[in-house]
């Protein structure tokens, strides 16, 4: 046993979380709020286990829903079985039968992908995943086509009281799933292995020379990641009783990228944060608007150009100007730039929203926006709209620079104070 | 024999249209390392834009026209998007192209709508150009295997045989030196960047009409030139040649025959079959074709 002090900050961020995990659906009671955050719990655990692969393993992978899909698969007929009566898991552990399908396909096509590192692994993963897509629409007994195959949750003779049929009880699951995957997830990144995964991930020449099989790390890293992935898609077969082909498909390949990269990828818990802003951009947003998959989009776009280490990145670097008790001479220059932001948000709003409103005129081509009235063919809101998108972005570049010389200002007084 | 004449005639046809879409994207690749994700989408907006032009000033402008457009496109994003990228590493500028494709993917969405638009095989190509046994051969195939050729022959000789072909050449594998002999190495990225969106785009102009106009088709053949590019060896010409060609004749033979193998038809199969032979190269060859081997 080496010698290790107790971490005190770590012990009580995991409690917190757990207590916010606990608390959340008497805070935000709606049953909207709840539906959503069940989501949001279950899509962690898929943005975590992705982020094994891409923040810890550095392997991009276009095809990771391959393996939550096919658990969620595997899970609706474990559920369809345990419901006629073939034999008997309690709910509350189908996840787990999830996480071994996504095990035993991560062994599987595991040993195809990983055999090559870097872009072309990434192309791979890509093959394998529309591989598979292609191969839940040819066999339509197994996995229902294009439909899907639903389920009922509610099975069984009810486990510890639990029928599992009220929304917050769904949530209640999930929520333990996720604490106990995030636990698990956190452990493997302090084992040898995940040191191992980091190392083959910035040098596999050296890895090499240590002794390591750098395939071999891959895969194993991999084939753990399928396993999660698979809980989350066991989850996610639970909370919305139907599976279908999307599950597997492209589109939720991209969506697991696109949360954990706008989180972060060189944290741990970046992924967290990706994936609630991820729901929150897929359900809110979608509800409001046919648009959000352009701004997802170019949310995305914005974060990979300026901010490659995600929200988190932004989060953390604030953290020693605040030790510093500077933050205070921040705020200004931060409240500059976000309104400048927000200005160019409505002109850009203003303007996609005019041009999806033409591209569909059968309705007519009276819009609103924000409970203003007006038609979208008019000279005077376009105007209106760009000249708003440009004032935004001019008075943004302005405020960035700002913020930067103050940025820097602080952080060298902080360096010389450090270096004194 | 006539089944067999026919459907080789077609995949080679559609074999050379892959190979003009994979071609530009292993040039850039081996060029600038940068594996461009959105270069479907740029396939597909060199689509949409030929038959905005063809609708107003006709299919021969159009030609010209929507290739240049989507090379300047692709330039521009070269210059303000990627070069930005460029010193977060190779995965960013992956991420970067994949997020590009979002956007083209619903700026298409956006302008053109979510079904299909009416672009057409133009009149002077519509009709037979020849018959074999029985069946007609459509001028407007052999148009497309026209153009392709011609087109590989001009990138071939462009490269080896003018200026400019030699310092991207040279810039390939000695970038400093280049750079210290005078040419602006930028620039030439640019120039390559933008040049394998207007190969994608000329694909596109050709394609769009034989095939489908839609917004779903840059999802359908984007997998498959990546495959090509697996199959053929990463950043190899004449790998994603041989890889096209074979990936083009499987798809159509697939497609028209009807054996049955435990129920399911060859036919039913064929979406699966190009993904299936990336599988089992990587098993048994893992550096694809004619790929070079690789740690």
């Amino acid at each position: 046993m080496k010698y290790q002090p107790l971490n005190l900050a770590r012990w009580v961020l995991w409690s917190a979380t757990a207590v916010v995990f606990l608390i959340a659906p008497h805070i935000f009671t709606k049953s909207f709020a709840l539906t959503m955050m069940t989501q949001m719990g279950a899509f962690i655990i898929f943005a975590l286990a992705y982020n094994m692969l891409l923040g810890q393993g550095g392997m991009l992978s276009f095809g990771h829903a391959v393996y939550s899909g096919l658990g969620a698969y595997i899970t609706v007929h474990a559920l369809n079985l345990v419901g006629k009566g073939s034999f008997y898991i309690p709910v509350p552990l189908l996840p787990l039968v999830g996480g071994l399908a996504g095990l035993a396909f991560g062994m599987l096509f595991g040993y195809v992908t990983t055999k090559r590192a870097g872009t072309t692994f990434a192309l791979i993963s890509l093959g394998i995943g529309e591989m598979v897509f292609a191969c839940v629409l040819m066999f339509p007994g197994f996995f229902g086509g294009e439909a899907g195959i639903s389920t009922n949750r509610v099975v069984g003779k009810p486990f510890l009281g639990l029928t599992f049929g009220p929304a917050i009880q769904v949530y209640y699951l999930v929520a333990f799933w996720c604490f106990a995957c995030m636990a698990a997830m956190f452990a493997l990144t302090q084992t040898p292995l995940g040191r191992m995964a980091n190392a083959v991930r910035d040098n596999p020449e050296r890895a090499e020379f240590v002794g390591y099989n750098t395939q071999h790390v891959r895969f194993l890293q991999l084939v753990l990641s399928s396993f999660f992935a698979g809980v989350s898609g066991g989850l996610s077969c639970i909370n919305f009783e139907i599976v279908s082909a999307e599950n597997v498909s492209a589109i939720r390949s991209g969506g697991v990228l696109l949360a954990t990269f706008i989180g972060g990828v060189p944290f741990f818990f970046g992924p967290i944060i990706g994936a609630i802003v991820f729901i929150f951009f897929v359900v809110a947003l979608s509800g409001f608007t046919k648009a959000w998959l352009l701004y997802l989009g170019l949310f995305f776009l914005l974060m990979v150009l300026y901010v490659p280490g995600g929200i988190a990145s932004l989060v953390l670097m604030q953290l020693p100007v605040i030790r510093a008790r500077r933050f205070g001479e921040l705020a200004w220059p931060y409240c500059l730039a976000a309104s400048a932001s927000l200005v160019a948000l409505a002109g850009l709003v203003g303007v996609v929203e005019m041009v999806y409103h033409l591209s569909d005129v059968s309705g007519g081509t009276q819009m609103a926006l924000a409970g203003v009235g007006f038609d979208a063919r008019s000279g005077l809101a376009w105007l209106v709209f760009s000249v708003l998108l440009a004032a935004g972005l001019v008075a943004l570049r302005y405020a960035l620079r700002f913020v930067s010389e103050r940025w820097g200002m602080i952080q060298a007084e902080l360096q010389a104070k450090a270096a004194a | 024999m006539e089944f067999f004449l026919v459907q080789t005639l077609n995949g080679i046809s559609y074999g050379l249209l892959l190979f003009m879409l994979s071609s530009g994207l292993t040039l850039v690749f081996s060029l600038m390392g940068v594996l461009n994700f959105a270069h479907a989408s740029f396939y597909m907006l060199g689509a949409y834009f030929a038959y905005q032009v063809s609708a107003k000033i006709g299919f021969w402008p159009a030609l010209v026209i929507a290739p240049v457009l989507v090379g300047a496109i692709g330039m521009l994003v070269e210059r303000w998007g990627l070069r930005t990228v460029h010193r977060y590493g190779h995965v960013a500028e992956l991420l970067f192209t994949f997020g590009l494709a979002y956007l083209i993917d619903e700026a298409v969405h956006l302008v053109w709508g979510r079904s299909s638009v009416e672009y057409r095989v133009p009149p002077d190509l519509d009709g037979p150009l020849f018959t074999i046994f029985t069946s007609q051969y459509p001028i407007y195939r052999g148009f497309m295997m026209l153009v392709s050729v011609a087109m590989l022959v001009s990138i071939w000789l462009a490269l080896t045989r003018t200026r400019i072909g030699l310092v991207i050449q040279a810039a390939l594998t000695h970038p400093q030196t280049v750079e210290a002999l005078g040419h602006n190495v930028p620039r030439v990225f640019m120039l390559v960047f933008g040049g394998g969106a207007a190969l994608a785009g000329l694909a596109g102009v050709i394609g769009g009409n034989a095939f489908v106009t839609e917004p779903g088709m840059a999802a359908a053949v984007g997998p498959i030139i990546f495959v090509i590019v697996v199959v053929g060896g990463m950043g190899s010409l004449a790998g994603a040649f041989i890889a096209s060609l074979l990936i083009g004749c499987l798809q159509t033979f697939a497609v028209a025959l009807d054996w049955s193998l435990g129920g399911i038809t060859v036919s039913q199969a064929a979406p699966v079959l190009p993904y299936l032979l990336m599988v089992l190269l990587l098993i048994f060859r893992p550096r694809g074709l004619m790929g070079t081997r690789e740690g």
